[in-house]
């Protein structure tokens, strides 16, 4: 992620790069530093190469050989088979459920996630001056719940008898369907969660955002008669950009990966149509497939750094 | 109340958000029975204790509870410790690698977790940490999310400060731990609640690495609780769910400016 992203309006702290320090007279002050960052440098680093950077290169070795779980004591003692692993994920009738379902997921939730955020900070910002923290807590509280909490309760909320949305629908006289049951209905009760329990971090966001725009600039629309949506459309969305563009690309980083909802509530199931990449990449995981499962992840982050960049370049300033 | 429709928009947002909780919460001191009725109650008709009793007798959660907060623990503590170390050198010190490490470390951020997922299982594994404390809490002990929070804030800070110590004749280690790192205590304060929340949250490592009752996170235990023989039990459940909450709720709460400054200035989750 460059710094670029970082532009929005509402960056308090998040200063530019720090000026280039001017040279210091003494000979043995760079020195200095160079030990003390060397210092400060090297826990981190070490801890970084082992469980991180290291992990990430071995994950993409595994994928080029025939690692399986009954070679796990000798990982170095595999045999290399190419790009066979990625032919294998690529054909394989699963995986590409698996990569609609995650495409499905990415390409409804991130939307709606991001309208539910905009319009949630829009409605704090303008509207609501009493209680705003209130409001702003209560709509962040899901964000910061554990996801196996989350579960527990959605299993409540979806129940076909007793849950709580179908008892909300049939007042209104709807009879709802057996939500997570349902191989056309899993998917969206897994987007519903989800949106639920995420728009509240790009609202955060978005509302820093917003209280980064100056209000001179919407009184200025007012006066010349723009109306309250042409004000939203034609002045804060532009300027909303570089926020806009920041939180479709983190929430669209973190929706591809789509992995909680449906492993803690559908196990990809009915008849897999929740699974998603990430979560189909666990089960071959599961199954001992370990090279074949790095090859998976691997297609995903290429897929991702694709996407980022395919956003950057829409988004930005035109 | 001026304009009383838009508060009633935001209530009725507030309500949907916070309901399923509210449910939770009541449900917890229902029994099994009532949980299942059609249609459902809301409050309990016989509120009971009694989910709350086996959770904390027969279901070894407060032992689930320590490991939790043990790792959360010493997760931050490494977080706040070795990301302030890193940020302070690739914001204010000059020197030989800088800009490739932070290219390095930022770019991590956009991998996803499952890269490293198998490679993290097969090192943890043959270094025999399976099961273990530090089996736990070595993979999370930095985060390059935390690197570039802190990284951030220390960029914001003047460097007439620095150059002060240093005429002062303060060691350039001195000027780190004495001078510049107190001042970031808000981003510190962001950066442990946010490391300590995802910590306490954290499910899928724990979940393959935990494989005795006794190494258990609090949500391990829930899940396992709630596919395996206890799957009906849902009072139980429930109880369980608020106790993985609450502790989260709480916390959050008490720093909620903090987190949400801080998710405000790095965009990040």
């Amino acid at each position: 992620m460059s710094s670029a992203t970082l532009k929005g309006p509402a960056t308090p702290v998040a200063g530019p790069a720090p000026k280039p320090r001017p040279p210091t007279k003494r000979s043995g002050a760079v020195g200095r530093q160079t030990a003390a960052a060397w210092i400060l440098t090297l826990p981190f680093a070490v801890l970084f190469l082992a469980f991180t950077a290291g992990p990430v290169l071995g994950s993409l070795g595994m994928s080029f050989t025939d690692l399986k779980q009954r070679d796990l004591r000798t990982p170095f003692a595999v045999n290399g088979v190419g790009f066979d692993n990625y032919v294998k994920a690529l054909s394989d009738e699963t995986f590409r459920k698996a990569a609609f379902n995650t495409a499905y997921f990415v390409v409804i939730g991130v939307p709606l996630t991001l309208i539910m955020a905009l319009a949630a900070a829009v409605l704090l910002d303008k509207g609501v001056k009493k209680f705003q923290s209130l409001f702003r807590v209560g709509y962040y509280l899901p964000v910061v719940t554990s996801i196996v909490a989350v579960a527990v309760i959605w299993r409540f909320v979806l129940a076909p008898d007793s849950g709580l949305l179908n008892t909300v629908l049939g007042w209104v006289g709807i009879d709802g369907p057996n939500w997570l049951a349902s191989k056309t209905w899993a998917m969206p009760s897994l987007i519903m969660m989800a949106v639920w329990r995420n728009f509240g971090s790009a609202m955060i966001i978005f509302l820093a955002g917003l209280q980064g725009i100056l209000h001179t600039v919407e009184e200025a629309g007012q006066l010349d008669g723009a109306s309250a949506w042409q004000r939203f459309r034609y002045l804060i969305v532009p300027l909303l950009r570089p926020t806009i563009l920041f939180t479709s690309v983190t929430t669209g980083i973190g929706y591809l990966q789509f992995f909680e909802e449906p492993f803690v509530m559908t196990q990809g199931g009915p008849l897999n149509s929740t699974i998603s990449v990430s979560m189909y990449t666990y089960q071959q995981f599961g199954f001992g497939n370990y090279s074949l499962a790095a090859s998976m992840s691997y297609i995903l982050f290429v897929v991702i750094a694709v996407m980022t960049f395919i956003q950057f370049r829409l988004l930005r300033e035109k | 109340m001026r304009r009383w429709w838009i508060y009633l928009i935001a209530v009725v947002g507030l309500i949907a958000v916070a309901a399923p909780f509210l449910w939770m919460l009541l449900g917890s001191f229902k029994t099994d029975g009532e949980l299942l009725r059609v249609p459902p109650t809301w409050l309990p008709e016989a509120p009971t204790s009694g989910n709350y009793s086996e959770l904390f007798g027969k279901a070894n959660f407060p032992r689930y509870f320590l490991n939790s907060t043990l790792v959360a623990l010493v997760v931050t503590a490494g977080n706040l410790t070795f990301c302030s170390m890193l940020g302070y050198a690739l914001a204010k010190l000059n020197f030989k690698g800088k800009n490739p490490l932070f290219i390095l470390v930022l770019g991590t951020l956009m991998v996803p977790g499952m890269v490293t997922f198998v490679p993290l299982f097969v090192l943890v594994t043959n270094a025999g940490l399976a099961n273990s404390y530090p089996g736990l809490i070595l993979p999370f002990l930095v985060s390059p999310f935390g690197v570039f929070l802190m990284r951030q804030f220390f960029a914001g800070l003047p460097d007439d400060l620095m150059d002060a110590a240093r005429v002062d004749g303060t060691s350039e280690l001195g000027i780190f731990g004495r001078i510049m790192l107190p001042l970031t205590r808000p981003a510190l304060a962001t950066l442990g609640i946010l490391t300590f929340l995802g910590s306490w949250n954290n499910f899928l490592w724990p979940l393959v690495i935990a494989q005795t009752e006794d190494k258990y996170t609090l949500p391990v235990a829930l899940a396992l609780y709630s596919t395996g023989q206890n799957a009906q039990h849902y009072g139980l459940l429930m109880a369980g769910a608020v106790v993985v909450v609450v502790p989260v709720l709480v916390i959050f709460l008490a720093f909620q400016r903090h987190v949400t400054k801080g998710i405000a200035i790095t965009g990040l989750k």
